[in-house]
């Protein structure tokens, strides 16, 4: 008897699962990734949604750059995700993994352009940023006549006469994020390699110098999004805090801006090129589901159009720097011709 | 030898009463230290807690209303040029009529209808003709898709004027809320000088005014246009996602505590599931998330986001807490009552069903609603199967994409315009808190409703 009632819990239960083991179909594309490209993606999914009644509104999540992509490679299916968003540009060693978990098909889009500034508090001291300077607070080992000695200094003018007497801290993405590779690449090892000690390194050695980061607590790295960057700088009025423009543009009372080597971070400097560190966005489609989740291709054309992600248009308003009429020619093309990276 | 020890007691009483003296006042004092300590931890709990709520409602009330301005829009008849609405023709396809309709509301949609909002406020902006761009920075972007669904709705409407409250601006919101410091110079400023003055123009006469957000309640989120952004989709997920956990997580702890209680024998197996389940009523809740993401999503290829995986995840971690206040509801319950259906003849089923049960039905009650109402407040197990995404609509089904109500807290207190959005975050913590405290309420009430002493 009891055995019986036993049982009968048992096959209810595994009923239960087996008719919940149905390959749902979905007919929502499924966005995730960088949390920098997360609003335009939001705004690009909901204008996407009110202009297009025949199909629904795409679903954009977030999980930084590197997860993203993770989730995007785990395979093809209804329960892997449409598209990655993307703060830099996809890895070979993830797109290895993604064509081994059978997404052959990546195409690679480019949505526009975005700048990465260094922010204080509106109350502390007005920076005037390097390269070198940014290097130098950050590195684990400084070059210092000849020889590599661990990072002294403890005060920005230490570094230089020209920055404010204020202690470092510094608040940069963490790893999960694309924008700490752009930092990485257009901030430290451009200021490392001004140093004649590093040039004199080997590649390798000269990388792992660069970015080895000082362990004494004043590097912060941030895992969350801009909101935590900018709620730890409200606890250290000291802190200055690594952010993409857009971010930037929304809290303006709230923050201001660094120069970069005397350029100020705005839209018209990043799109001459005299702001030296931005960086392309990107979001990466799975050519395989094209077809299969209704709309993503027509969501991707309508991502890149010119009245959406062209000056004037709502991304434009939301801080996003649109790309130039020939890379969105280009890029449109690469969509209707499903050119996958190799 | 009597006198001896008479004066040796009277000396040795002295003695006690004096120590008795010195240790009671240390004693006393003792005590009302620990009363004063007790005391003191009440009242810096009480502290907290007021001060928690003060913040919180001092934020998030003024979100419940929100900036609009009144607009007398004419529907243009010139910009309006659309063919006329579809109707089903009696011989017609239910798809080629619902493929008619698409294609009429898609024409309705590409007609620009700023161009008839932008019409109207040049009436009543001061200068405007010389600011033409910043004339539509006035009213939020998504209104627009409000004139076009009322099109949609009824065409009719086309040559009349409305008189309509559309809603402004986040950042006029935050200018005429003073959520942003109005002191602040020019570069500093989210709106440019001649929209500020509009907009403290428009306060003082009356056409911008504070109304009640029903935005807040109606709409589901928007990152587009930031004023319109509500509760609604995260509510229905919510909703969904209760209803599983209710319908789920309810019986099956039931039953299973039922049977745990009344009919398993007691040896080393069932030791083993009642350490199990009390241990699982342990567990982080974010290690069901990844259980969830794990075997819902990775196995049976449930569709990601969905209120039916979230459900189904928080019903998991549901049914331990309900099993266990169901066991020990049924444990309340006296022996003799069973002892005395018994002894009447009853059939152990009849006693369970008939006797026990109904008596402890109030237990189990409250058991399920606090469980219910603990599921409703998670959110870390749902941002593992990935219910933190931007959903742009309201979800009809539990198998469509959807947030939940404190998910929806954690990606408001992401977004960027901290100006807007720190307000509107708090606005959601007090829904939250509302639909909590009405659900423990309700068990308050359905225990002291049914109790029954002995």
């Amino acid at each position: 008897m009891k055995l019986t009632s036993f049982t009968k819990v048992a096959i209810a239960a595994t009923t239960i699962a087996l008719s919940l083991n149905v390959q749902a179909a979905r007919d929502t594309i499924q966005v995730a990734g960088s949390s920098t490209v997360l609003p335009f993606s939001s705004i690009a999914a909901e204008e996407f949604g009110n202009n297009f009644a025949q199909f629904r509104t795409p679903v954009v999540g977030s999980g930084g750059s590197g997860g993203g992509l993770r989730q995007f490679c785990q395979g093809v299916g209804a329960n892997t995700i449409d598209i990655a968003n993307s703060s830099r540009s996809i890895r070979p060693n993830e797109l290895a993994n993604c064509h081994q978990n059978g997404v052959n098909q990546v195409i690679e889009v480019k949505i526009g352009y975005d700048g990465i500034v260094f922010a204080s508090r509106i109350d502390a001291g007005d920076f005037h940023l390097k390269p070198e300077h940014v290097f130098l607070a950050q590195a684990a080992q400084v070059p210092q006549k000849g020889k590599m000695v661990a990072n002294p200094y403890t005060r920005w003018n230490q570094i230089d006469k020209s920055l404010p007497n204020q202690e470092i801290i510094l608040a940069i993405p963490g790893s999960n994020h694309g924008t700490r590779e752009v930092y990485e690449e257009n901030v430290i090892l451009t200021g490392c390699n001004t140093f004649n000690e590093v040039k004199a390194m080997d590649r390798s050695e000269r990388n792992n110098f660069c970015l080895a980061m000082r362990t004494d607590g004043r590097i912060i790295e941030i895992a969350g999004d801009y909101t935590e960057t900018l709620a730890r700088l409200q606890a250290q009025r000291d802190a200055i805090g690594v952010f993409g423009l857009s971010f930037y543009e929304s809290n303006r009372d709230r923050i201001k801006v660094a120069t970069v080597s005397g350029v100020v971070p705005t839209i018209d400097n990043i799109i001459a090129g005299s702001y030296p560190v931005s960086r392309p966005l990107f979001f990466y489609m799975k050519g395989e589901h094209i077809g299969v989740i209704p709309g993503l291709q027509e969501f991707a054309e309508f991502f890149v159009s010119e009245g959406n992600a062209g000056f004037g248009s709502p991304l434009e308003q939301a801080g996003l720097i649109p790309l130039a009429d020939n890379e969105r020619d280009e890029v449109v093309k690469n969509i209707r011709s499903r050119t996958a990276l190799k | 030898m009597n006198m001896n020890s008479n004066n040796g007691s009277v000396s040795d009483n002295q003695l006690i009463k004096n120590k008795v003296a010195a240790s009671l006042a240390r004693r006393h004092r003792q005590e009302k230290l620990l009363r004063g300590t007790g005391l003191a931890a009440v009242l810096i709990s009480l502290a907290l807690v007021s001060l928690l709520f003060i913040n919180i409602f001092s934020k998030g009330l003024p979100a419940f209303w929100q900036t609009s301005i009144t607009l007398d829009i004419y529907f243009d008849p010139s910009v309006l040029q659309i063919s006329e609405k579809p109707v089903q023709r009696a011989d017609e396809h239910d798809n080629a009529f619902r493929q008619r309709d698409l294609e009429w509301r898609s024409e309705v949609g590409r007609i620009n209808f700023n161009r008839l909002i932008s019409t109207a406020l040049m009436d009543v902006l001061p200068d405007a003709e010389q600011h033409r761009r910043h004339v539509l920075r006035m009213v939020t972007s998504g209104e627009r898709f409000a004139l076009r669904d009322m099109v949609i709705n009824d065409p009719s409407i086309i040559g009349s004027t409305q008189r309509l409250h559309l809603l402004t601006d986040a950042n006029i919101d935050v200018w005429i809320k003073g959520n942003i410091d109005r002191s602040l110079p020019d570069h500093q400023q989210q709106l440019s000088p001649i929209v500020r003055q509009w907009a403290d123009a428009l306060y003082a006469n009356g056409t911008i005014k504070n109304r009640f957000s029903f935005a807040l309640f109606m709409n589901p989120d928007s990152r587009s246009s930031l004023a319109s952004a509500g509760l609604a989709g995260a509510f229905m997920g919510s909703l969904f996602m209760m209803l599983i956990v209710m319908f789920l997580a309810v019986p099956l702890g039931v039953a299973a505590a039922i049977y745990l209680e009344e009919f398993a024998p007691r040896n080393k197996l069932t030791d083993l599931i009642e350490v199990n389940i009390n241990n699982l009523a342990a567990v982080p809740s974010i290690v069901f998330g990844l259980l969830g993401a794990a075997v819902f999503i990775g196995m049976f290829n449930l569709p990601m986001s969905t209120p039916l995986v979230g459900g189904l995840v928080l019903s998991l971690m549901t049914l331990p807490t309900v099993i266990i206040a169901t066991r020990s509801s049924l444990k309340a319950i006296p022996p003799s009552i069973r002892q005395a259906a018994l002894g009447l003849g009853a059939s152990k089923m009849q006693t369970i069903f008939h006797h026990v049960l109904p008596l402890a039905i109030p237990g189990i009650l409250t058991a399920s609603i606090l469980g219910v109402a603990q599921a409703l407040g998670e959110a870390a197990p749902l941002l593992l199967i990935g219910m933190k995404s931007f959903v742009a609509t309201v979800s009809v089904s539990p198998m469509e994409q959807s947030t939940a109500l404190p998910v929806q807290i954690f990606l408001w207190q992401g977004n960027e315009l901290r100006n807007f959005f720190e307000a509107r975050t708090s606005a959601a913590i007090i829904v939250l808190l509302t639909l909590m405290i009405s659900l423990n309420a309700v068990a308050i009430w359905l225990r002291k409703r049914f109790e029954q002493r002995w």
